[in-house]
């Protein structure tokens, strides 16, 4: 396929890759989409949303997401799921037996891998999801690719019967490149469910018949990726390095090394094994660069060709140009020195809490209470790991935290007798799979303290809404779960389920205190939203009045960003000791109003200012 | 049109309007027939992080990303992130650095030093480095959003096309979307292209 097609300037759009994957959809005829948001792929559905055409949803979880998608693929509808790499181990379940019984209509399960580690607990390689599940894998290099391969995708899936995996990676989701777009939505009549207990209830006697069938599916795909033209092959007028690639990796060859030939492979699941063996042919070593495992790599080697990839080429993270040219230059027999640049030493930015973000209370107070293990979760508050809280002590996977601390209190080893085990979970996270673990829990008899900070949003992938937000994916009004109500349900004692305001930190002090004392499972439940979602409120900024700054840096210790140290004092005490007084500043620009800071002051020099004194202008920080 | 490459990285902090900025500049490359692609990594951006935005734009491109020392010009809305970046520009490139200095908690609390002089640090390399006080454009104007705007006017001269071709884009963007901003924006570009044609910090150390 013509990577880039040449068009008129008028037809040509500057799309970002989950931009281009939305308008495919729409063009295809797709009429149910579902996701959990996850970067990079959260703003597939968010744009999806945008076409009325489209039935679209904020799925709970990701494995509902693929469900909902399959439920309507059997309707006859054309049906799309999106989400993060870590996202398809959750739907995997449904995947795996689905890609076993088939589909009816076409049924695309777009997958957005984090090559390069930016937003994520793990970098997995999705595209083993198509050995595993005998399905194709289509990896755009770019938006325009991503635009015509999520529309060549619904075909195959609906010509094979089976669901195929579009696998993207950050460097085309979040990439803009422009796009030539066609226009127009084709839509495909959905003929509704047709009744066929032996193809779609998958009972041994049902399933067994499938096997000998899904294999006969992957000789045909075999043959297929051969002929397809997704999978290309570009001339070069140095044939000394012949490269097959997959996916931006592509882009990074070209942009390299200009002149080599290059296989690119656009249908990469299952490789095209007798093209690649007379490409092969042509050049004098055959290069695999591919992210991020060895896969295509080991099957070339397995069909019996010679083949270099990874054991010159790092096996994780992006091969951009930088790292290509150090690790094929030699090969070439050419000598290359990473260009010596004076690297500036400047302090690091980690990412950090939000001013008057409401985990802000939630993790003064867990940092200011002894002999706590405390298990975490995915969201926002993982950051409470970070300076100045230091107040999680781990964070795995969606919905461990209670798992986990359930285990952990079963598992008690010596360290752990006189320690109270907390769990950390925000609102999205426990609706999308805690639920289950504080069932577990409260089933078999476990004592956690669950801290469920509930901000109302999906908070680290932007404010998105979830079912306990009160809004759906469109932002309009849908029926809000009520947490108290769903734990009670789940088992907790009324008693011991304990609501919050994360502003009032000495109330969060006390209740985590209280509960942690306590035998059983508990939960705490904090009400704020997200700070940087609408569904907060600004109020006039807190300002420190300096003269009455003690210097005791208790504000300092919340961790807002707002609130800088101004300066520092070193005094000695009657009693000898020198001890540095931290007198504190808070910035009236990224104040928010929220109060929380004017609990930690005792000598109360933290006060609201007057609307007139408002001055907005930039002040220097360092 | 160029037949080369063109390679501008922009640089700050989450919130300040970088990715805005590169959008912008993407937009107009794409206006005047060149192959454009723009890349980020912001993974958590808004949460106090650094961001960096790559804009390349040429008769073809093929990579999103722009490699260190092959940077055209530098757009640095703060001035510890325009030394951090400064390694991707090219020796003859050129920065463009807002002296607005924005230190991190981990420096609040004393984990970290800020550098003392960073615009000093980023003349001492020899690079043409032109630095100005945008927020202080921004407050005569009376709105600390126009930094973002200002920026764009400062590099405005130091493009492959004309500085009135990225003016009326941005321009014509808010009379689209925000006709009431329109008027002040192009006052703030025109203020930011005078700015930048402050003179650069690296000869005035040499001199």
């Amino acid at each position: 396929m013509n990577a880039v097609v040449q068009a008129q300037a008028e037809s040509r759009y500057l799309l970002s890759g989950n931009e281009a994957v939305a308008r495919a959809a729409w063009e295809a005829g797709v009429r149910v989409a579902a996701a959990y948001p996850g970067t990079p792929a959260t703003e597939i559905l968010e744009n999806i949303a945008l076409y009325p055409d489209i039935y679209s949803e904020w799925s709970v979880n990701e494995k509902v997401a693929v469900e909902v998608a399959i439920g309507a693929s059997l309707a006859g509808s054309r049906s799309l799921a999106a989400m993060k790499h870590v996202g398809m181990n959750v739907a995997s379940d449904a995947f795996m037996t689905q890609s076993l019984a088939g589909v009816v209509g076409g049924l695309v399960i777009v997958v957005a891998d984090d090559v390069g580690l930016s937003s994520s607990q793990n970098e997995q390689d999705s595209r083993y999801w198509g050995r595993f599940g005998h399905l194709p894998i289509l990896e755009p290099a770019d938006s325009q690719e991503a635009y015509e391969m999520v529309k060549r995708a619904f075909d195959l899936s609906e010509e094979y019967e089976v669901p195929v995996i579009v696998r993207m990676t950050t460097r085309v989701c979040h990439v803009k490149a422009m796009v030539t777009v066609e226009g127009e939505r084709i839509e495909h009549h959905a003929a509704g469910f047709q009744k066929n207990p032996q193809r779609w209830v998958m009972t041994p006697a049902n399933a067994k018949p499938r096997l000998p069938l899904m294999h006969e599916r992957d000789r045909k795909f075999r043959e297929l990726s051969e002929t397809i033209d997704l999978n290309v092959a570009f001339t070069g007028s140095d044939r000394r390095i012949g490269f097959i690639t997959s996916g931006p990796a592509f882009m990074h060859v070209r942009e390299t090394f200009p002149n080599a030939p290059v296989l690119k492979l656009g249908f990469s699941c299952p490789p095209p094994l007798d093209k690649i063996r007379a490409f092969a042919g042509q050049v004098d070593t055959l290069v695999v660069v591919e992210e991020t495992e060895p896969l295509l790599e080991t099957e070339i080697r397995a069909a019996g060709l010679d083949v270099r990839g990874k054991d010159i080429l790092p096996r994780f993270g992006e091969l951009a140009p930088n790292v290509l040219r150090p690790a094929i230059k030699p090969l070439l027999g050419e000598s290359y020195e990473v260009p010596k640049r004076s690297q500036a030493s400047v302090f690091p930015r980690p990412p950090t809490m939000c001013a008057s973000c409401p985990h802000l209370g939630p993790y003064f107070a867990l940092s200011h209470i002894r002999n706590l293990n405390i298990i975490g979760d995915i969201g926002c508050y993982t950051l409470g790991a970070g300076h100045p809280w230091n107040a999680l002590d781990t964070c795995t996977c969606m919905g461990a935290s209670l798992s986990m601390a359930h285990g952990m209190d079963k598992g008690r080893g010596e360290s752990d007798q006189k320690k109270h085990i907390v769990a950390v979970i925000g609102d999205s996270t426990f609706l999308h799979m805690g639920m289950q673990g504080l069932l577990n829990m409260v089933y078999n008899r476990g004592n956690v303290t669950v801290l469920l900070l509930d901000n109302r949003s999906v908070g680290m992938t932007g404010g998105q809404e979830n079912p306990g937000t009160g809004e759906d994916l469109h932002g309009l009004p849908a029926p809000r779960v009520d947490f108290a109500k769903l734990v009670e349900a789940l088992g907790v004692r009324p008693e011991r389920i304990r609501m919050v305001d994360p502003y009032e930190l000495p109330n969060v002090v006390k209740l985590v205190r209280e509960e942690t004392k306590m035998e059983e499972p508990s939960v705490i439940i904090t009400n704020r939203p997200c700070s940087l979602t609408d569904r907060f409120e600004h109020l006039r900024p807190y300002e420190v009045i300096d003269d009455q700054c003690t210097g005791c840096g208790n504000c300092i210790d919340l961790g807002c960003p707002a609130i800088f140290v101004s300066r520092r004092e070193t005094v000695t005490a009657k009693s000898g000791k020198s001890k540095e007084l931290v007198f504190a500043r808070i910035d009236a620009n990224a104040c928010t109003g929220c109060h929380m800071c004017v609990e930690t002051c005792a000598p109360e020099a933290i006060v609201q200012q007057q609307p007139q004194n408002r001055v907005i202008r930039i002040q220097p920080h360092a | 049109m160029l037949d080369r490459i063109t390679n501008i990285l922009v640089v700050g902090i989450g919130g300040q309007g970088v990715m805005t900025a590169a959008e912008m500049l993407a937009r107009t490359a794409l206006s005047q027939g060149y192959d454009v692609k723009k890349t980020e990594v912001a993974g958590m951006a808004q949460r106090g992080g650094v961001v960096s935005s790559h804009v390349r734009f040429g008769p073809r491109v093929y990579s999103p990303q722009i490699d260190a020392g092959e940077a055209d010009l530098l757009i640095g809305f703060e001035a510890a992130e325009a030394l951090r970046w400064l390694p991707y520009l090219r020796p003859t490139g050129v920065a463009m650095v807002n002296t607005l200095r924005i230190a991190p908690p981990v420096v609040s609390v004393g984990l970290y030093d800020y550098p003392l002089d960073p615009i000093g640090e980023l003349a001492a390399t020899g690079i043409e480095v032109h630095a100005f006080d945008a927020g202080a454009i921004a407050e005569q104007l009376g709105n600390l959003k126009l930094v973002n705007t200002i920026m764009l006017g400062a590099i405005s001269d130091y493009l492959p096309f004309p500085a009135e071709v990225l003016r009326e884009s941005i321009v014509e963007g808010f009379r689209a979307y925000k006709p009431k901003l329109a008027d002040v924006n192009a006052q703030a570009f025109d203020a930011g292209r005078e700015a930048g044609h402050v003179k650069a910090v690296s000869r005035q150390t040499a001199a």
